[in-house]
């Protein structure tokens, strides 16, 4: 048993760390997010060029570092520090993973641009119609010749309008809830057909409502197995899930340092508010909420390999408690602010906005609950 | 024990339902739950229709415009207002300054100022809390020192800093906590006084907050001259009339038959928004059973309201148990807010602040702007004393701990 880091996963750690330290500041994110394009091209050059990080997770004979899942979550967790915007989870962990799971025709050159920094990747398959379930599509991929005609919209495409590529789930057979039928396929985000309306979200990204028309793709678009590419999602978000809890945790421990610091300093009555024992629990049971939620993390990164029932049970017991950290470590972080939490002007409040948007990102607490309950209880029936 | 409406109650709110249909501005209908869109007439308009009708202020004593309402009547009036999605009569003046200048004022002072209070025409806002005086209250120190005009009258000369004063940028007036005696224990050397918020020296600067709206501000008072006369109860007393309104404040912030509606809203937000098969996110058993958890403690909370408001009845004024009301009512309200935005699912990422109604929604009109509701109603376990300082309240107060 071992739960220690490489002395190469170290480094990634500290180099992240020191480049965010001195690049990506409250006040340096702040303009970022308010600029027209509400992101920094030139930080995500350097993500590539000088620290390195697009391509750590990446096999060498693809021109990576050889690192895993493991490498990506000490990068998500220092990006959750930092509140890290650039789209790292759609390229590199959602992007990536389609690319090395589903190896579609092409995949070694795109996976070349993503370790470049020449190719960002936006995932869309959320529908208005649907909540959280990733085979309710209705989105279509009409056969056209050797080819695909795409036809349908999504919501809330987190990362799109930075994005060369959308990666997309689209119906090529079944109803519109089946488990077969489903499709994943690589789309040019400048594509014939392909319209987005942009807009900002709460914790300070950019995303669009995509609508395709009569979008026309080549044989090569098509990732993984025709029809039947659901279990092949299911494992990607499953890393990217993993990745978001790392981010998680990153979020967390910045909101818990963060009202430890405040409550020391702060003070009435005469004493730092910190000294008062209502307070002091009330910080003992969001430091208990972020150490279950790193134990977590380390569970679902380490059955992240398993077979699928197994890894799925892992992935929602993890996103569960990380639902559930985030909210009560961000809400009480905000309370015990006081009114400075509620300020633009404090950073606390802004991690407390992307904690929120976690707890919902791929699934609810009561989504992935009642996901663990199939693979634990149905299944064992 | 009975919660039957009399003939006379069905008659009165069939008066006050038709009433509200018929006199409420059309141009208003929609905007309650939009507070970035509302102006500063938007929140006087209704207001001042209900002072035409002598409805503005019911709790008042009748002399003054009260409309001697019976609790059953007031729980009508407050139901009827939050089924019809009403923007509510603001509380600074009517609700929390006003009880403090019919109790505590003298004659001039209530003849000055009770009408414009009443009428919609003097916008009030509140001058409690200092940076350095958030729920240790009596801490705060700003200075309010006796002075000789050039007019030979006496004036206070007033310096210091207010903050989270809400929708300041608004008022017309205000009411201030001042430091009078600096040389006594802290509840002892305070005093309440009325600023004309167009005085030289008071100077209003915006927070915003951090779902990016403004509604509250810090407020500058540097020299500013106070004539002694609009200071209301005996000076270094002021402390009583702060708690007075501070149980008022307390008790009108449950807003109970507005998380009522809020309910049925999001009841019907559940029945439209798609669970994560094929029927709506209210058949979920999961989400079905927050939503019956928050209705119980809802109901509980009602009740809880209505036994305060048969006391009330009976001469006595809101007492400390409005600490209860205060801790119930928020908890429920954030719970509202959370369960909102669960339901709006992918579509409570969309920040659309700033972008006008009719441009058209990022997904489901009813999802706009949940997440920034959210977030915007933490600040209700923080604000008219933290819900930990209402416990401590409750411990010492009513427990006698």
């Amino acid at each position: 048993m071992d739960f220690s880091f490489t002395d190469e996963q170290s480094m990634l750690r500290d180099t992240v760390a020191s480049y965010l330290a001195d690049h990506y500041g409250f006040d340096a994110r702040k303009a970022a997010l308010k600029s027209a394009d509400g992101w920094r091209p030139a930080v995500w050059k350097a993500f590539a060029n000088d620290l390195g990080i697009l391509g750590a997770s990446f096999p060498e004979d693809q021109g990576g570092l050889g690192g895993d899942a493991t490498d990506v979550m000490v990068v998500m967790e220092e990006f959750g520090k930092a509140l890290v915007v650039e789209p790292y989870l759609g390229t590199v962990v959602i992007g990536g993973g389609f690319l090395q799971h589903g190896a579609p025709a092409g995949a070694g050159e795109l996976i070349g641009k993503i370790i470049a920094g020449d190719a960002t990747m936006a995932f869309a398959w959320a529908e208005p119609q649907a909540r959280y379930n990733f085979a309710d599509l209705k989105t279509t991929a009409r056969k056209q010749g050797a080819g695909w005609v795409l036809n349908g919209g999504k919501a809330v495409v987190i990362g799109a309008p930075w994005a060369s590529h959308l990666i997309v789930t689209a119906r090529t057979g079944g109803a519109q809830r089946d488990l077969g039928g489903v499709s994943v396929f690589l789309v040019d985000k400048k594509a014939k057909g392909v319209s987005a309306r942009d807009y900002p979200t709460v914790d300070g990204r950019r995303a669009s409502e995509i609508v395709f028309e009569n979008v026309s793709l080549g044989a090569e678009a098509l990732i993984g197995a025709q029809g039947e590419a659901l279990p092949l999602v299911e494992q990607v978000v499953d890393e990217a899930i993993a990745a978001v809890c790392a981010e998680a945790c990153g979020v967390l421990r910045r909101l818990h340092e963060g009202t430890l610091a405040y409550t020391k300093e702060r003070k009435q009555f005469g004493a730092p508010i910190a000294s008062f024992q209502v307070l002091q629990h009330r910080m003992v049971d969001m430091f208990m909420q972020l150490e279950q939620a790193v134990s977590m993390t380390f569970m679902a990164h380490i059955r992240l390999g398993e077979a699928p029932g197994e890894r799925a049970k892992a992935i929602s017991a993890a996103k569960v408690q990380i639902g559930r950290a985030c909210r009560f470590v961000g809400q009480n972080a905000i309370q015990l602010h006081g009114g400075m939490g509620m300020t633009d002007e404090m950073a606390i409040g802004h991690y407390f906005k992307r904690a929120t948007m976690i707890e919902n990102e791929f699934g609810s607490v009561d989504h992935h609950l009642r996901r663990y309950e199939a693979a634990s209880f149905d299944q064992a029936a | 024990m009975d919660l039957d409406f009399s003939p006379e109650d069905v008659a009165f709110r069939d008066e006050v339902r038709a009433f509200i249909a018929e006199a409420y501005p059309k141009v208003l209908r929609g905007k309650q739950q939009d507070s970035e869109g509302l102006t500063k007439d938007d929140y006087f308009s209704w207001h001042r229709i209900l002072a035409k009708k002598g409805w503005s202020a019911p709790s008042w004593p009748k002399e003054w415009g009260g409309t001697g309402w019976t609790p059953t009547q007031k729980y009508i009036w407050s139901e009827e207002q939050a089924k019809a999605d009403t923007i509510p009569v603001l509380p600074f003046g009517v609700a929390m300054l006003a009880p403090v200048i019919y109790t505590f004022g003298t004659e001039e002072q209530k003849a000055r100022f009770l009408p414009g209070i009443r009428d919609g025409k003097v916008w009030w806002c509140q001058g409690y809390s200092e940076p350095g005086a958030g729920s240790d209250l009596a801490s705060l120190t700003t200075r309010a020192e006796r002075i000789k005009g050039d007019d030979g009258k006496e004036y206070y000369l007033v310096n210091g800093q207010k903050t989270w004063t809400t929708l300041a940028q608004y008022a017309d007036w205000g009411f201030f906590l001042v430091r009078t005696d600096p040389n006594v224990k802290p509840q002892a050397g305070i005093s309440f006084l009325l600023i004309d918020m167009k005085s030289p020296g008071v100077t209003v600067a915006p927070i915003i907050t951090l779902e990016g709206g403004h509604e509250v501000n810090d407020v500058f008072l540097e020299n500013v001259k106070v004539p002694i006369e609009n200071r209301i109860f005996h000076e270094n007393q002021g402390w009583t009339c702060a708690k007075a309104l501070l149980m008022h404040e307390r008790s009108g912030i449950a807003g109970v038959a507005r998380s009522k509606r809020g309910l049925e809203r999001l009841r019907a937000m559940s029945l439209s928004e798609p669970g994560d098969d094929a029927g709506p996110l209210l058949a979920d058993p999961f989400f079905k059973r927050k939503v019956a958890d928050l209705e119980i403690d809802l109901t509980a909370l009602e009740f809880t309201e209505l036994r305060t408001l048969a006391g009330e009845s009976s001469g006595k004024g809101p007492g400390p148990e409005s600490s209860i009301l205060k801790i119930k009512g928020t908890e429920i309200q954030q719970r509202l807010t959370e369960l909102t935005l669960e339901a709006a699912g992918h579509y409570g990422a969309p920040y659309l602040r700033g972008l006008p109604h009719n441009i058209g929604a990022i997904g489901p009109d009813d999802a706009r702007d949940v997440a920034g509701r959210y977030f915007n109603t933490r600040k209700t376990s923080i604000f008219g004393g933290s819900n930990e300082i209402q416990r401590n309240i409750i411990a010492k107060l009513v427990l006698g701990l």
